[in-house]
């Protein structure tokens, strides 16, 4: 009895042991297993962060899309296009007094309306300043931008903008008195530089006066028309602006021949249609209508003889203005799209003299903008 | 007898012609010391250097029916710029053949402006016939019914923009801005906290900061092709900026009444806003009329900041005409235009701020 109470006890006490070792060793292996269950854990909550992250991406991404890639079906169901336009810009956007819109600009933006609707007039404009313009692209406010908006790496890429093909190469010029005896803007050194605030015209000059070594000081002036009267008046030698500014406000002085334009020009200036970022479509649409106005000239059609054109069997004008039919359907445009912004709007050429041409008050020669043909660099890719 | 008529002679004597009439005034006034002789004289001299040449300039030389071509050959004013262009300076953008629509517009307002003008029209027609006459002046200017075209807002311009910014701007900012003076006074934490906050960080900002937060900023954060329009944006600006600064004015007014108000009106019975209805801003807005409309003032001159978020208001339409390149010369004369319109309105304000002051006046 008291054998078998012993050996109760030793049985009891080896139990415990073991029970105690089991639970010892399970301790151990269960400490090391809810380490790796813990890695495991939180690989699998970064797997997952991952996956959200990208899921939330994919869905920025996809809003996006939506956003900005239906600005031609958004067009199509507003029936018009609001383009974004300078307002004050005699030659480029500018109502005159009855309120109907006219410029380079505004015949691009017409141009693209002819292509969309085959009507021309479907255009609504918003004028912008140079403050304003980019922000009322970027908020959807307006469709394209056709607002002397010079082209630059950064306004292309960081601003999330596109632009297009170019509608005006301009530069930035001098408009000086001739009894100021200057032949080249390097003889300057000194002079009190007219300028326009807050627009590159104004950090072009500086860069320009230092790059060679040479002193000015700049009169600044915020209004273009009081700009022009403050140079009149002699309040500064020089006046420095884009170019196809100067030729209208020598143009407006009190005897425009006592003043020159020099034939420096310090800066590249190619003013382009833009649009937002990531809509190819719009972009091809936008950019071609302004190359077909290009291409149009080229192949020697103008809104006079478009009609008789439409009879050629020239294959590049059959092409161009539909006939063949290819081009329109690729766009996602009427096969007629050319023939319409040929027709209501123009070539490049007429657009060009209309509107800035040497017969208006502005005066300016074809120079860069001249087809590639005549020397200059309009030139349009093949419409096939 | 003959006594009498010496002393008659002798008093019919006049005193020295140096002493009395406009030789003596201005002795007595312009020459009276060595210091005010040479003031005086130097004023006559700059009258005579600016006056005359102005003169000659303004009326003498000046052009008022002729063709640009002719002004650039003229030496005086070309006030032919406004014949020629007062339609854009007045209308802007408005379609050309419908401008008789915001031009009636401006009349019903003006006549509004005007017959409110009198005390004893202010009855409750006279709310009703402002009701009216807004909802007119809306139909006129928007269309779209009565066979009238329809015409967007963003084509509205030129002078009824700029009284539509102001006549809205000044008639929502008031009372706005005496609720947030009465918040701002209040024992309640919560509203005078808020009001405090609202009041200092909108006066801690350039009208110009609102509104290129209403125009550039505000639109970024709106869904695409969600387009809040401009003019409202601007308007809203307008309001929010005025009130705050409202809310100042009125905040002095009712400083600076009497303890003896607030208690006598409580002892009365009455409770706080019949307190503040019938006794304190009565008296208060009274006492503030003139910093008040000094500030409203200044915000109808503010309206014409919309410039730079290319509102075409009145200034911005004449800035548009001096770009053509026809005209691009005349600046000085199409502002002097409308600056004097600017003047016409302001000096409606203020005259009739002093008419109300002397109607208003109870001797306290």
């Amino acid at each position: 009895m008291q054998m078998k109470n012993w050996l109760r006890g030793k049985v009891a006490k080896a139990a415990v042991l073991i029970v105690g070792v089991l639970f010892l060793a399970f301790c151990f292996a269960g400490c090391g297993d809810s380490k790796k269950a813990s890695e495991l854990e939180s690989k699998v909550a970064e797997l997952q962060k991952t996956v959200s992250d990208l899921e939330k991406q994919n869905k920025e991404l996809e809003a996006k899309k939506v956003a900005v890639g239906k600005t031609l079906e958004n067009v199509r169901a507003k029936g018009f296009i609001q383009a974004g336009v300078n307002g004050d810009l005699f030659g480029f956007g500018r109502a005159d007094d009855k309120g109907v819109w006219k410029g380079l600009d505004v015949d691009t933006a017409r141009a693209i309306a002819a292509a969309v609707f085959g009507d021309a007039d479907k255009v609504k404009y918003t004028p912008l300043t140079a403050k304003t313009r980019f922000t009322a692209l970027q908020s959807g406010e307006i469709d394209v931008l056709t607002r002397n908006c010079t082209q630059t790496l950064g306004r292309d890429t960081a601003l999330g903008l596109d632009f297009c093909q170019v509608n005006y190469y301009d530069g930035q010029g001098f408009l000086i008195p001739k009894k100021l005896g200057v032949k080249s803007a390097k003889e300057l050194d000194g002079a009190a530089v007219c300028v326009l605030p807050g627009t590159t015209t104004e950090l072009n000059v500086a860069d320009f006066f230092r790059a060679n070594g040479m002193k000015m000081s700049p009169v600044v002036i915020e209004n273009t028309a009081e700009l022009a009267k403050a140079f009149f008046a002699g309040r500064c030698d020089v006046l420095t602006s884009d170019a196809s500014q100067l030729a209208g406000t020598r143009a407006v002085a009190p005897n425009p021949k006592d003043y020159m334009i020099l034939p420096d020009i310090i800066s590249k200036e190619p003013l382009a249609p833009a649009v937002r970022h990531g809509d190819n479509q719009w972009k091809d649409i936008v950019n071609y209508s302004v190359l077909a106005m290009i291409n149009a000239e080229e192949l020697g059609i103008t809104s006079k003889n478009v009609d008789k054109m439409l009879k050629s069997k020239d294959p590049r004008v059959m092409r161009f203005l539909g006939v063949t039919e290819g081009n329109g359907k690729a766009l996602g445009l009427n096969e007629k799209f050319a023939y319409n912004i040929v027709k209501q709007v123009g070539n490049y050429g007429e657009v060009f003299e209309r509107n800035v041409g040497v017969n208006t008050a502005l005066g300016i020669e074809r120079g860069l903008n001249a087809l590639w043909t005549n020397g200059g660099l309009m030139y349009s890719p093949p419409f096939k | 007898m003959d006594n009498t008529t010496t002393i008659d002679a002798k008093s019919s004597v006049k005193p020295p012609v140096s002493s009395v009439g406009v030789v003596g005034w201005a002795r007595a006034n312009l020459f009276n010391s060595w210091f005010n002789s040479i003031l005086t004289l130097l004023t006559l001299l700059l009258l005579w250097k600016v006056i005359p040449p102005f003169v000659n300039w303004a009326f003498i030389d000046s052009l008022w029916w002729s063709t640009s071509a002719e002004c650039k050959a003229a030496e005086g004013a070309c006030w032919s710029i406004i014949p020629a262009k007062y339609r854009y300076i007045l209308f802007g953008l408005y379609p050309y053949d419908s401008q008789w629509r915001p031009f009636l517009a401006i009349i019903i307002l003006i006549g509004l402006l005007f017959y409110s003008r009198n005390r004893a029209h202010w009855k409750k027609s006279l709310a009703y016939a402002w009701l009216v006459g807004l909802i007119l002046m809306g139909l006129l200017l928007r269309g779209g019914i009565l066979g009238l075209a329809s015409v967007e807002s963003t084509l509205w311009g030129g002078l009824p923009l700029t009284l539509l910014l102001s006549v809205f701007g000044l008639t929502a900012a008031y009372p706005l801005g005496v609720l947030l003076a009465l918040g701002r006074q209040s024992e309640m934490p919560a509203i005078k906290s808020i009001c405090i906050i609202y009041i200092e960080m909108i006066r801690g900002v350039p009208l110009i900061t609102l509104l290129f937060m209403s125009s550039i900023v505000f639109p970024l954060f709106l869904p695409e092709g969600v387009s809040i329009n401009a003019i409202l944006r601007a308007q809203v600006a307008i309001i929010m900026f005025t009130a705050a600064y409202i809310a100042e004015v009125v905040r002095g007014g009712l400083q600076g009444m009497a303890t003896g108000q607030f208690e006598a009106a409580e002892s009365l019975g009455l409770n706080y806003y019949q307190t503040m209805r019938l006794v304190i801003l009565p008296q208060a807005l009274k006492i503030v009329i003139p910093p008040t409309v000094s500030q409203l003032i200044s915000a109808l001159k503010d309206t014409s900041l919309v410039v730079i978020i290319a509102l075409y208001d009145l200034l911005k339409t004449t800035q548009t005409t001096l770009s053509d390149p026809d005209w691009m010369g005349f600046s000085s004369e199409a502002y002097i235009f409308v600056a004097l319109i600017y003047f016409a309105c302001c000096y409606f304000m203020s005259s009739y701020s002093r008419r109300l002051e002397e109607e208003l006046d109870t001797g306290l």
